[in-house]
């Protein structure tokens, strides 16, 4: 595990419905998926992955439906809506443009000023 | 997001809340179940593994709480599940929960009850159209009352009201549909009167201006709903009958619908009878404008855009313009402008409500206060259950949601309760008539109102007695309390409880203070001195000119029952006097008196306003009048100038310097007459209770021929007996005279109404308060007692003594009833000196009153710490450190 960084406010969301984009998760799986597709650079207590769950369903961003998990047992599994889907775009897009204009800020020389 | 998935998400969770609780706890189990997989198979043990897990996720109850926040539906759902946890934890406290609730419902109901008698009589206006613009003038001499040639003028000449009707009661009326005159009681009105009102018969039509052409004219008769419902039993058939009134024949043309109650508040007439008709029914004469008894009040709608100031103003601009051109007849006062249905009464009737509500909001204050040290004490009781749920993630704010629910829970019970005691005694209140002689009614509605007040009341009580525990929890530190027990602290300091006791207590000690004033002042004002001895005294009302009498026959059959109520067996002594006896239904008539060498009697040059009755020789014996010096009037008494006249000790200082300096000096009343003081009476009361000293005259009654008297008659035989006699031989005379006996002592019952609805009122707050200072100071007691049990046994055990012991449990409570009842003898003191204006005498440095506050509050404190105090003896130190 590298050096982890605390939860920017407002990312778990995008992280979230990034995770359940690649597939049908349950709760814990997402928390795995985020540590998996984030190198584990980022960290949350488990239980904050709930109201964020519950905030994105009620958004109607989420859908959930009861399975059976790779451990053989029950789980809730959850999956994007189309207004989801939109929505993840839009926030990436955001997001990048954000970080890129970050990026150039932060990478800017005194000459160029 | 749309509203609609919204709404969906939350009327789900409302309708489903189990199932997603469920389902969230499942959800939860099987995520910690998946990470423990994952750590057994990094090698840990399985059980090992899952205490790894739960700790990894956190605090649940924090997660599950916040995760319902997200879910929306949020608020409904943990109040819901407040409620039912609220209800289970004062289901577990039986006596504390009933205690509490008893408490509330006395003062809500309290409350309701007096806030529905203020919305009956201050806050409703007349049940009329556009009753807001309706005002009335206060024009006249006393309260109210003025000629009716000043009421024309007014109306003609004013520019504010639109239209001006006026009104007069007539009391005491004969109505007799056939064979049975009973007695009823309605008002006169002017034509314009059901015009202006917006008032549409329920049956047959109502008279208007065009029915008026002067006296005799317009002999017609309109019921009141009511009146026609319990006395003609809704017969329709009615209208166009002739009814008589006071023996002259009246058609009956129609009926008012229910809803209206005439134009003042607490008088429900029985009819109404155009005013031109008053004086052939034996009333008053609208001809004269000196005669200000013609009629009571008038009003009208304010013309759009006109202020009831400048109304004011404008009616006083016309009064004085009268008393310019009539300066003998017409007195200017300062005229008063006021809402329709109390004007002349609004000042009394105001006060009066309002310092009944402020009583009652004080009930209800300490009621909050004394909750409020229950709660404090119910919820540190409660210290380690908070501190548990606290350890496990609970948040502060959600543990006082809890406990301010519990609070408005028990409001809430308490104010139902309150409510449904308070209604049946309103109803009561709503059917009332406190004089058999009167149409005087409360008219209390269920309002809706009533209900919200009475909730709104339960609400913020509830969240003010609440409130009280909220430092203590917010301090709460869950490894303190958990470790230590409810044990901490029992040190010197005041505690938030302690205050609220005191104030409570001082409260109390007001409420109690005011009453026993209260019922002081009354017990004196029953036995004070009315100028008259009211006892063994009968009074027979007749009105001689219902039965036809007039000019000098009045005077002549007057003697002629004066006689034959002498000769009664057992009668000691008789006499007569005009109009009504002095403090009869205040209605005391005032004679302008001027020097002897005055000679123009304008307003101006008026040198005294005595109080005048017209009696007859014997009155004086008969009421038990004392006559100081000089002589009672004579038969032989004619007009001959200068006319004989019997003065108070009041009247002859004012007038004449000294009570020796009167006798035999002369003076002159309104029409010029001049008169000879030939004796002087005792100082006394006349019109009301409460007045200050007043000057009065009598005059000889045989000179004047006024149809309308009383014959007072004294004796000592069983009254009800007395009068059958009197009846019997009044009969005797003249078997058509309507006549209305009852004891002085019952006639007094309308003066002393306002002093015995006071003292009722402030007897009952004040047992209220006496009933809240006794479960304030045991909760107290009691848990100071229980809370040192410990410390109590351990003393015991040490050798300490029975007085030590006591000293230890309960000598704080008792400090502090000290205290409480000190600061309300002195708020009390203070208080009364407003209840002095309405009952008669109260006053509160009477060292009987102070003596047994100080008693009362004693003997409260010695009954509400009796049961701790045994309980403290009874300490058995082996079973208590067993226990610990």
């Amino acid at each position: 595990m590298g050096e982890q960084a605390q939860i920017l406010p407002g990312t778990l969301d995008l992280l979230i419905l990034k995770a359940v984009s690649l597939g049908p998760l349950h709760g814990y799986g997402i928390l795995l998926r985020i540590g998996q597709i984030s190198d584990s650079a980022l960290l949350i207590e488990q239980g904050a992955l709930y109201p964020a769950l519950f905030r994105l369903m009620r958004q109607g961003l989420l859908k959930a439906s009861w399975g059976t998990s790779d451990n053989n047992r029950r789980a809730k599994f959850y999956e994007l809506t189309a207004v989801g889907k939109k929505r993840l775009r839009e926030e990436a897009d955001g997001w990048n443009r954000l970080a890129a204009a970050m990026a150039a800020a932060l990478a800017a020389r005194p000459e160029e000023v | 997001m749309s509203v609609l998935t919204n709404l969906k998400a939350v009327t789900a969770k409302w309708f489903r809340r189990d199932e997603t609780a469920a389902e969230m706890d499942e959800e939860i189990r099987l995520h910690v179940e998946h990470r423990a997989d994952d750590l057994e198979r990094g090698g840990l043990p399985r059980a090992e593994a899952e205490r790894r897990a739960r700790i990894e996720f956190g605090s649940r109850e924090f997660y599950k709480e916040e995760s319902y926040a997200a879910l929306g539906g949020h608020f409904v759902q943990t109040l819901v599940q407040d409620v039912q946890f609220a209800l289970r934890i004062l289901r577990k406290s039986k006596g504390f929960t009933l205690a509490a609730v008893v408490t509330l419902a006395l003062a809500i109901g309290a409350n309701a009850v007096v806030f529905g008698v203020m919305d009956a009589l201050v806050l409703h206006t007349l049940n009329v159209p556009d009753a807001k613009s309706l005002y009335g003038t206060e024009y006249g001499a006393d309260i109210a009352f003025q000629s009716y040639p000043s009421y024309v003028d007014l109306r003609d000449r004013n520019h504010s009201f639109q239209d001006l009707a006026a009104f007069n009661f007539t009391l005491g009326t004969a109505i007799d549909p056939g064979n049975d005159p009973k007695a009823a009681g309605g008002f006169a009105t002017t034509g314009n009167y059901f015009t202006i009102l917006d008032v549409h018969p329920y049956l047959g039509r109502l008279y208007t201006v065009a029915d008026e052409h002067g006296t005799g004219s317009a002999p017609y008769l309109v019921l009141s709903y009511s009146y026609w419902h319990s006395r003609f039993q809704d017969d329709r058939s009615i209208i166009g009958r002739i009814v008589r009134v006071n023996k002259h024949p009246f058609t009956v043309i129609g009926v008012t619908p229910p809803e209206f109650r005439g134009t003042i508040m607490f008088v429900q007439p029985d009819f109404f009878l155009p005013i031109v008709e008053q004086e052939t029914i034996g009333g008053n004469s609208l001809a004269e404008r000196a005669n200000t008894a013609a009629l009571f009040e008038t009003f009208g709608h304010l013309k759009p855009g006109v202020t009831p100031e400048q109304a004011e103003a404008d009616v006083n601009r016309v009064a004085a313009e009268l008393a310019k051109a009539y300066p003998r007849e017409f007195d200017a006062k300062h005229m008063v402008v006021g809402r329709t249905g109390l004007t002349a009464f609004s000042g009394g009737v105001h006060g009066f409500v309002t310092a009944l509500m402020a009583l009652a909001m004080l009930i209800l204050l300490a009621a909050c206060a004394n909750l409020g040290g229950l709660f404090a004490a119910h919820a540190s009781d409660r210290a380690r259950e908070v501190a548990l749920r606290l350890a496990l993630g609970s948040t502060r704010e959600r543990i006082l949601r809890q406990l301010l629910t519990e609070a408005v829970l028990i409001s809430l019970a308490g104010g139902t309760l309150g409510v449904l005691g308070g209604m049946p005694l309103l109803r009561r209140l709503s059917t009332w008539q406190p004089f058999a002689g009167a149409p005087i009614h409360i008219p209390v509605t269920m309002d809706v109102r009533i209900y919200i007040v009475a909730l709104a009341l339960a609400v913020v009580s509830g969240f003010l007695f609440g409130i009280v525990p909220v430092r203590q929890v917010m301090r709460a530190h869950p490894y303190e309390v958990v470790k230590s027990g409810s044990m901490s602290r029992t040190g010197r300091k005041v505690t938030v409880r302690e205050v609220l006791l005191v104030a409570q207590i001082a409260i109390c000690a007001l409420l109690v203070t005011a009453s026993l004033v209260a019922v002081r002042g009354l017990m004196r004002s029953v036995n004070a001195s009315f100028g008259f001895d009211p006892k063994n005294v009968m009074a027979a009302g007749v009105n001689l000119a219902n039965a036809g009498y007039t000019g000098e026959r009045i005077p002549q059959f007057n003697r002629r029952m004066i006689d034959a109520m002498a000769s009664i067996p057992g009668v000691e002594a008789v006499g007569l006097v005009n109009n009504y006896p002095p403090l009869v239904y205040t209605a005391a008539f005032r004679e302008k008196v001027f020097n002897e060498q005055t000679r123009d009697r304008t307003a101006s040059s008026v040198a005294l306003s005595p109080f005048r009755f017209n009696v007859s020789p014997g009155y004086l014996k008969a009421a038990g009048t004392i006559l100081l010096v000089g002589r009672d009037f004579k038969w032989s008494d004619d007009k001959s100038v200068p006319v004989p006249a019997l003065a108070n000790r009041q009247f002859a200082v004012q007038m004449f310097g000294s009570m020796n300096g009167a006798m035999g000096k002369h003076f002159r009343i309104g029409d010029g007459t001049l008169v000879e003081v030939v004796g002087l009476i005792e100082d006394g009361k006349y019109l009301s209770l409460t007045e200050d000293q007043e000057p009065a005259i009598l005059m000889p009654s045989m000179l004047y021929d006024d149809p309308m008297s009383y014959l007072i008659v004294r004796s000592k035989r069983d009254p009800e007996q007395l009068q059958r006699l009197m009846r019997a031989k009044l009969r005797g005379l003249d078997a058509g005279l309507p006549v209305d006996i009852q004891s002085w002592n019952q006639l007094l019952e309308v003066v002393q109404f306002p002093a015995k609805v006071a003292t009722m009122a402030l007897g009952v707050l004040g047992a209220m308060g006496a009933i809240l200072s006794i479960t304030g100071i045991f909760g107290m007691a009691a848990y100071s007692v229980s809370r040192r049990m410990r410390e109590l046994g351990i003393r015991v055990a040490l050798g300490a003594k029975r007085s030590q012991v006591l000293g230890t449990a309960l000598g704080r409570a008792v400090r502090l009833l000290a205290c409480g009842s000190l600061a309300g003898l002195v708020l009390g003191l203070l208080a009364t000196r407003v209840l002095a204006s309405i009952v008669y005498l109260a006053t509160p440095r009477d060292p009987l009153v102070l003596g047994a506050v100080v008693l009362a509050m004693a003997l409260l404190g010695l009954l509400a710490t009796w049961i701790p105090a045994q309980r403290a003896l009874r300490v058995d130190p082996m079973m208590l450190l067993r226990e610990e």
